[in-house]
């Protein structure tokens, strides 16, 4: 078997074939992302035993003749935001660097009830914020594809081990981009499903009302086996959604004929880099396929960075305030006072962005700044939500560019967080509005630096994102044009 | 400190309480701990209310239809869809480093209870809102070897249902305060959200109080006066709250504004910090919880289910038992004791008789015996039963007490203690005339002075009577067939 390019569909027909065991795989998997993870730093740390485990499990079923599940024995990463029981969760920070996970998250739960076996935890950047996965506390993630350039993030490292091959499929976590992004930035699938539709039980909070669990995968086919896998309606999540779950392979035929896509001004305005020209060549190849494209409008496009920034801040300032020293993160040595306990824990444990970020979101919400910002920020999340959902009357789904950029140089962007944020351009308004998104490789730069694609659909339509996703890949990707 | 009656006559109080009800639910109000009081150290406790990473609140159903019933019972209007909000700051027992409590969209709001002043007249205090919050841990600054380094942290209590309970500043003194707690308190338990018992912190309560020259159209600047764990705390804090201000202002100077804390042992007030420390806390939309809708179906479904609050029962025990006003406010001071009185009532088929006993000869039992009503050694179909035997002539009230002591220490019914012990009251004429006629023999210098017109005497030869049966003689009857042999 070769580990690095595993498919889900030739994991289940090894094992059906009796070319492998699960065990065998798991152990191989872990051989192997262990040997090559010097390369990249992607995983922060292993969870052999569980792998073990759990493969162990999906070998039992299948010596009983059961089914073991869709995802029976594939090898997974989890992002380290992403609790796994009895498995050290760090979210790349220094305040979590000894904290072991007392429960398993529903997603997680999930994934391992459907067979997976999860060999370790995904770099990122430190509590998901950041867009280069240079913010992590424990080294930045180099890009597999041009190891001097980031691999993008926040959900930098579960990116990095797919492309890499140290994981057939991975999850991540989205609020701004951080699965798209990287997702482009390293030539992988990346999948930002419906807000609600995977539960975030368990997903370490960032921006509660715009984080997501998503999934990351080679393929088209093999991200909407995960999700379909994780999808669907938790108790333990009051935002969960209720709407069923569609059936994702069978919505995936190929056929994107009299499909109606549409290309929003706003986001190609000024684009006319390498970038712009590899996405308008994808574009081409959908039409080719017999897609109906059109021109449409988000006007209120140009506000989001700014809607973005005060929501996400807001609400992390609130969400990080539990790392304080008193429980089960680390806690500064030395102080003799509350207040100074306080200070110097958060002080030394926090990075310097996850300090901004409080900064701003303490400031938004502030007594006499919270109309100002706070609710004129959720009147404009309003305002775009809306431009989706008079869009979406119009066409099935939005095409659009994932990152103005492909992979920058490790060490590029780091002192211009204006600059830095600006690389989720086009794909903030996804996770503001709540609705599906996802990456799909759209060929490389002259450098061979990838670029993604990406495709946006109405709320819980993700089986029409996928089948245009599949249907553009299955052709060829850009070669189809 | 305490100013003379003609200073306070110059001033006018104008006082609001916060109150916080713990409601009585069995699990807590964003997961399934218990809420139970007494367990070990941060036993009751999950990843939720710990705080953990990643976990995330899931509304208990049974904390809105609490809510809903403590609203109604507080002729509050319930809002069809209320915002729960965090307000952040930062406290070791406060594993989130947020609440999540309600801040612009309460639950309930625009309500008022009406109170009765000593002086007996009626008054309607506004209630602003009602709003549901989750409760902080506690935390334990001595008592332990190294208290003098550390403060250890119990977060069992983290999590529990609270419900704050905010006034209009419609309360103008100390017993106005105390009366309408009074109130609250019994229509929180009524309508069985809580057992408000102030011990154990299930009833808490803040006051805001200022000082105005009576007739000024403008409300003086408030202080908050905190910890008033008990009724008479918050007397004492309220009255010497509004005498420092009086005090201040007469003095030349100025309240202000500022968090102050009641210490029960000095009977002052002391400051505990001022506007300008006072926390911002940041309230936002909890993003992690739906608004709460509850609909009308489901609105009337849970008032369905309300008990009888008690200005009703107390007019239904009067029109209903004949009682006095005075017996039914006595007996509608707890529900335990309502419910006793009726079920007594009930079984026993006479009200006045039940209530003299549940007020007379059960109270004074009970208190004898520290006991509260819910833990009485006769029950009240027990005491219902005894009452019925009085009813119908089989025991007279004096032999109804000797049973009721049996009763006390024994589980028997009445009728069988009567049985065993022989007590059964003697109103068999042929019976009483023969012990009667055995006493006129034995006491023939009485007989003489009363047929000479010292009526009087009948008194003792009566009690001869009694003595003789043991108590068990019909007295009524002792005394006509006593009247018609000597005349």
């Amino acid at each position: 078997m070769n580990v690095a390019s595993l498919t889900i569909d030739q994991v289940r027909a090894g094992l059906r074939a009796k070319e492998f065991t699960a065990t065998e795989l798991a152990q191989a998997a872990l051989d192997f992302a262990a040997a090559e993870n010097a390369k990249t730093n992607a995983y922060l740390h292993f969870s052999a035993e569980r792998a073990l485990s759990a493969a162990a499990e999906v070998d039992a079923a299948l010596g009983r003749g059961e089914d073991p599940g869709p995802l029976a024995g594939v090898p997974i990463a989890v992002k380290d935001v992403i609790l796994v029981k009895d498995v050290r969760n760090t979210c790349a920070s220094r305040l979590l660097e000894k904290f072991v996970a007392p429960y398993d998250a529903t997603a997680v739960q999930r994934l391992e009830a459907a067979g997976g076996v999860i060999i370790g935890k995904a770099n990122c950047d430190e509590f998901a914020m950041g867009s280069s996965n240079e913010n992590s506390a424990f080294g930045p993630v180099r890009n597999p594809v041009a190891l001097d350039r980031v691999p993008g993030g926040s959900s930098g490292g579960s990116a990095a081990v797919v492309a890499q091959g140290t994981a057939v499929v991975s999850l991540g976590s989205d609020t701004g981009g951080s699965i798209r992004q990287p997702a482009s930035f390293c030539g992988v699938v990346g999948v930002t499903p419906t807000y609600g539709r995977v539960s975030r039980y368990g997903l370490v909070a960032f921006a509660s009302s715009l984080d997501h669990i998503g999934p990351f995968a080679r393929n088209v086919r093999d991200a909407a086996t995960l999700l379909q896998s994780i999808a669907g309606r938790d108790p333990a999540d009051s935002t969960s959604a209720f709407a069923p779950v569609a059936d994702y392979s069978g919505a995936m035929t190929g056929d994107i004929r009299s499909m109606r896509l549409g290309l929003p001004k706003e986001y190609f305005a000024g684009l006319e880099s390498e970038t712009g020209g590899l996405v308008e060549k994808g574009i081409a190849a959908l039409r080719r396929l017999g897609a109906e494209v059109r021109e449409v409008s988000l006007p209120n496009t140009e506000y989001a960075i700014s809607c973005y920034y005060v929501i996400c801040t807001a609400e992390a300032s609130s969400n990080l305030a539990r790392y304080d020293g008193v429980r089960y993160t680390s806690r500064a040595a030395g102080a003799n006072s509350l207040a100074g306990m306080y200070r110097e824990t958060r002080g030394e444990g926090f990075g310097a962005e996850c300090k901004r970020r409080i900064m701003l979101g303490t400031y938004v919400l502030s007594h006499g700044y919270y109309d100002a910002y706070y609710i004129k920020a959720q009147k404009v999340r309003t305002l775009i939500a809306r431009d989706f959902a008079n869009a979406f009357k119009e066409v099935d789904a939005l095409i659009t560019p994932v990152s103005p950029f492909p992979a920058f140089k490790l060490g590029e962007k780091l002192d211009d967080p204006m600059q830095m944020y600006l690389s989720d351009i086009y794909t903030i308004t996804g996770d503001i509005a709540g609705i599906p998104c996802m990456s799909v490789p759209c060929g490389a730069t002259h450098d061979g630096l990838p670029v993604g694609m990406q495709i946006l659909t109405n709320h819980f339509e993700e089986a029409a994102m996928f089948r245009i996703a599949e249907a553009f890949e299955r052709n060829g990707g850009i070669a189809a044009a | 400190m305490s100013v003379s009656p003609a200073l306070r006559e110059k001033y006018e109080a104008v006082i609001g309480l916060e109150v916080h009800v713990q409601l009585a639910t069995r699990t807590k109000i964003f997961c399934a701990c218990p809420t139970g009081f007494g367990a070990q150290p941060n036993t009751n406790v999950c990843p939720v209310c710990l705080g953990m990473p990643g976990a995330l609140p899931v509304l208990n159903k049974r904390v809105v239809e609490m809510a809903v019933q403590a609203a109604t019972a507080l002729n509050c209007t319930v809002r069809e869809e209320s915002i729960f909000a965090r307000k952040n700051y930062f406290y070791p027992d406060l594993p989130k480093g947020y609440q999540i409590s309600q801040y612009d969209k309460p639950v309930a709001e625009h309500g008022f209870i009406d109170i009765v002043l000593p002086s007996g007249d009626h008054k309607r205090i506004g209630v602003t809102r009602a709003h549901l919050e989750d409760d902080a841990g506690k935390s334990i600054h001595d008592g332990f070897r190294d208290s003098d380094k550390y403060t250890y942290v119990d977060l069992n209590r983290t999590g529990t249902p609270l419900i704050e309970i905010v006034s209009e500043p419609d309360l103008r003194s100390a017993d106005e305060a105390y009366a309408y707690l009074t109130e609250l308190k019994l229509l929180m338990q009524y309508c069985d959200v809580s057992t408000c018992d102030m011990e154990k912190g299930h009833l808490r309560c803040d006051a805001n109080v200022s000082v105005r020259l009576r007739g000024a159209p403008q409300f003086g600047t408030k202080a908050e006066v905190k910890n008033l764990n008990s009724f008479r705390f918050l007397k004492q804090a309220i009255d010497y709250e509004i005498d420092r201000q009086i005090e201040l202002i007469e003095g030349g100077g100025r309240v202000i504004q500022e968090t102050r804390l009641y210490n029960p042992d000095s009977g002052e007030t002391v400051s505990m910090r001022s506007k300008e420390a006072a926390h911002d806390y940041r309230y936002f939309p909890e993003p992690d919880l739906l608004p709460l809708r509850i609909g009308t179906a489901w609105m009337s479904e849970i008032r369905g289910g309300m008990p009888e609050l008690h200005p009703v029962k107390r007019a239904r025990f009067i029109t209903d038992y004949g009682l006095r006003e005075y017996d039914a406010d006595v007996l509608i001071q707890t529900r335990e004791m309502s419910a006793y009185f009726e079920e007594a009532a009930r079984v026993g088929g006479d009200g006045r008789t039940a209530a003299n006993w549940v007020m007379g000869d059960l109270a004074g039992a009970l208190k004898a015996d520290s006991k509260e009503i819910t833990e009485s050694p006769v029950s009240a179909a027990r005491l219902g039963e005894l009452i019925k035997l009085i009813g119908s002539g089989a025991i007279s009230g004096k032999l109804a007490k000797d049973i009721f002591a049996k009763m006390w220490t024994s589980e028997d019914s009445p009728e069988a203690i009567m049985d065993r012990e022989g007590l059964r009251q003697i109103s068999d004429t042929s019976a009483i005339e023969k012990i009667l006629d055995e006493v006129l023999a034995a006491n023939p210098k009485q007989v003489e002075q009363y047929k000479g017109g010292k009526t009087a005497v009948a008194g003792f030869l009566v009690g001869q009577v009694m003595k003789a049966s043991r108590g068990q003689a019909n007295p009524g009857m002792v005394q006509e067939m006593l009247k018609a042999k000597l005349s």
